[in-house]
């Protein structure tokens, strides 16, 4: 099976069923189907062929879903980017992947036009909200997306298909501890897979209505996506969750029946006064990115006492490890619960070998849900991914440290590399130290996580100046919003004479973390 | 109060950079000014300058997502005030 076929067989069965809502808009499985399939002949038509790369560079939006589902029907692998990412970083995912396609809007395309004459491979732009005569780069063939999806002249149905279920899907680009984005490479199998245990477990059913804040570049916002055409769902697409109470309208309005959140939006919603307002039709929540704390998980019960709320774990690379039976949260409210089904977890001591209960070591993910690399990287892929108990398997080595209790369920007890989750994103530290020795009169910087009620760990820049400089925090902020996304920039800077080393001479995050409030 | 604001938003999320980069009805949302902690920082200086009360209801765009919709949020709770 191909991810295509969520929105097609969907389409097939319930063709006039709503898919999506967005805003006012409302589009059912029979309209977006036809609509990707416009686009995708667009697509094949300006040269994209099986297997090249084709970014989407846009807000959460029909357009956005669209696009994704398009891409897949030409038999391409589609890379969703966070809107907020910042023009040279894009050009850098766009080169390294060397995509051929990419659809934005006009707005974005502002931002970003001047660092598009430095992609070689990117031939044809699909750009919402704005046509040919208002939008030109100099080299690249510049078409509406509007028009392209909505093209009276195109045949109907989908491009004859080529793809089979072990070509590449998609890339899902996270932060390395190098400092340089990855791209997780997922062929159709592993989307498929991961989106089949999920819906299994979370009990998913066309009568379904999930809500989904998330932005599309995390898989957590993109699967929501992904799950509900699986099951002939419907979706309620927000761009955020800036205006709380926008989304519990929303919530309330549309009779939503399933929330996914992250931790700082569980903190927003616990500051919120909804003793007045109550959600009959919800019927789950789940967590994931970073665990709740055990008084949020209490006070959100309080809240939404006849929902059954989910605790989940993954990374990227397997989209979910384990999820906590709502039944079991009373029992185990630390735990962030056992495999899915159709997966196998287990805990492994340094030389690869399964230790038992209660033993502290590597956790490591058996399925078919499990990544297939990262885009040319073979080093880096070698880490995560070993030699599993069958000839030729490949297991992934999460670099998370669990226990695991006597009946197979999951503790989480740190990590073992330095990457700072907030706001439920990964942020390596490393690529903010870059951009802060980056700025003029700054000499070194170290970049560590610090507990956050709100954003779970805020990340807090700690730099030495050169002698003479003379930098306020405001500068340093200033710098890293211009150059990071908005998650990745630091909350606090603190000025300090000079960083702790390694006998190697390198700064020691360690050390840092260890003086200066550091979780880590 | 319109050039108060515009401070407050600035110098707290946009750490300080000059502010000619969004005018008085753009919207912070489609900007990337603001995210849902910045709202509620926002929210917390209107309580504690202008004596606004501010409820949960009104955490929506129409009130909060541009200079212009700020501004006329805050007069129209302060004009409210001061009728009761």
């Amino acid at each position: 099976m191909q991810v295509e076929s969520f929105l097609e067989l969907s389409a097939q069965k319930t063709p006039d069923k709503t898919a999506l809502i967005c805003n006012e808009r409302r589009v059912s499985y029979r309209d977006a189907d036809d609509a990707a399939n416009k686009l995708a002949h667009s697509l094949k038509e300006a040269g994209i062929e099986r297997g090249d790369r084709v970014a989407v560079y846009l807000d959460n939006s029909i357009e956005a879903v669209l696009a994704v589902f398009a891409v897949l029907k030409a038999g391409a692998v589609f890379l969703v980017v966070n809107p907020s990412t910042k023009a040279d970083k894009l050009k850098y995912i766009l080169n390294n992947c060397r995509a051929k396609g990419l659809i934005t809007d006009r707005v974005k395309l502002s931002r970003i036009q001047e660092q598009l004459a430095g992609t070689g491979d990117l031939t044809t732009l699909w750009i919402a909200n704005g046509t040919p005569e208002t939008t030109a780069v100099p080299g690249k063939r510049i078409l509406s997306l509007n028009a392209a999806l909505n093209d009276p002249t195109v045949p109907d149905g989908p491009p004859a298909k080529k793809c089979i279920d072990i070509d590449l899907a998609a890339l899902i680009y996270t932060s390395g501890s190098t400092g340089r984005p990855k791209g997780v490479m997922l062929t159709h199998l592993n989307v498929v897979s991961a989106a089949s245990s999920i819906t299994t477990y979370l009990e998913n059913t066309p009568d379904d209505i999930i809500l989904s804040v998330l932005p599309m570049a995390f898989d957590y916002g993109l699967y929501q996506i992904l799950m509900a055409f699986k099951v002939g769902a419907t979706v309620v697409l927000e761009r955020s969750f800036t205006y709380p109470y926008k989304i519990i309208e929303a919530l309330i309005r549309e009779k939503v029946t399933g929330f996914p959140i992250v931790p700082t939006i569980s903190a927003v919603l616990l500051q919120l006064d909804l003793s007045r307002v109550s959600f009959p039709a919800l019927r789950y929540i789940t967590n994931t990115a970073a665990a709740l704390p055990t008084e949020h998980i209490r006070r959100l019960r309080d809240l939404f006492p006849a929902v059954k709320l989910y605790s989940m774990y993954g990374l990227t690379e397997c989209k979910r490890v384990s999820y906590l039976p709502p039944e079991q949260l009373d029992a185990r409210p630390t735990s962030v619960g056992r495999g899915m089904p159709n997966e196998e977890v287990y805990v492994v001591d340094d030389k690869g070998c399964k230790v038992g209960p209660q033993v502290v070591g590597e956790l490591v993910v058996r399925g078919s849900n499990v990544m297939k690399g990262y885009w040319e990287l073979p080093e880096e892929t070698a880490k995560m991914l070993k030699p599993g108990p069958l000839p030729n398997e490949m297991v992934l080595y999460t670099g998370d440290l669990f226990r695991m209790d006597e009946e197979g369920y999951l503790y989480f007890v740190g990590r073992k590399d330095d990457i700072i989750k907030t706001r439920g994103e990964k942020v390596s530290p490393r690529e903010v130290e870059d951009v802060l020795h980056a700025i003029p009169g700054v000499a070194e910087a170290a970049v560590i996580g610090v507990p956050d009620e709100v954003l779970g760990e805020a990340i807090r820049a700690v730099v030495t100046l050169c002698d003479g400089a003379q930098l306020t925090e405001m500068d340093v902020l200033q710098y890293c919003a211009a150059n990071l996304e908005d998650f990745s920039t630091p909350k606090s800077v603190v000025f300090v004479s000079s960083l702790p080393k390694t006998s190697t001479g390198k700064v020691s995050r360690r050390e840092v973390s260890a003086f200066a409030g550091g979780t880590a | 109060m319109r050039q108060e604001l515009r401070k407050f938003v600035i110098d707290n999320f946009l750490y300080g950079k000059n502010g000619d980069s969004f005018a008085d009805d753009e919207s912070f949302l489609e900007k990337g000014i603001i995210d849902s902690t910045g709202v509620l920082e926002l929210v917390a200086f209107l309580q504690s300058r202008y004596g606004m009360t501010i409820q949960d209801q009104d955490l929506v765009p129409e009130n909060l997502d541009s200079i212009d919709n700020l501004v006329r949020f805050a007069e129209m709770r302060i004009f409210e005030k001061q009728v009761q």
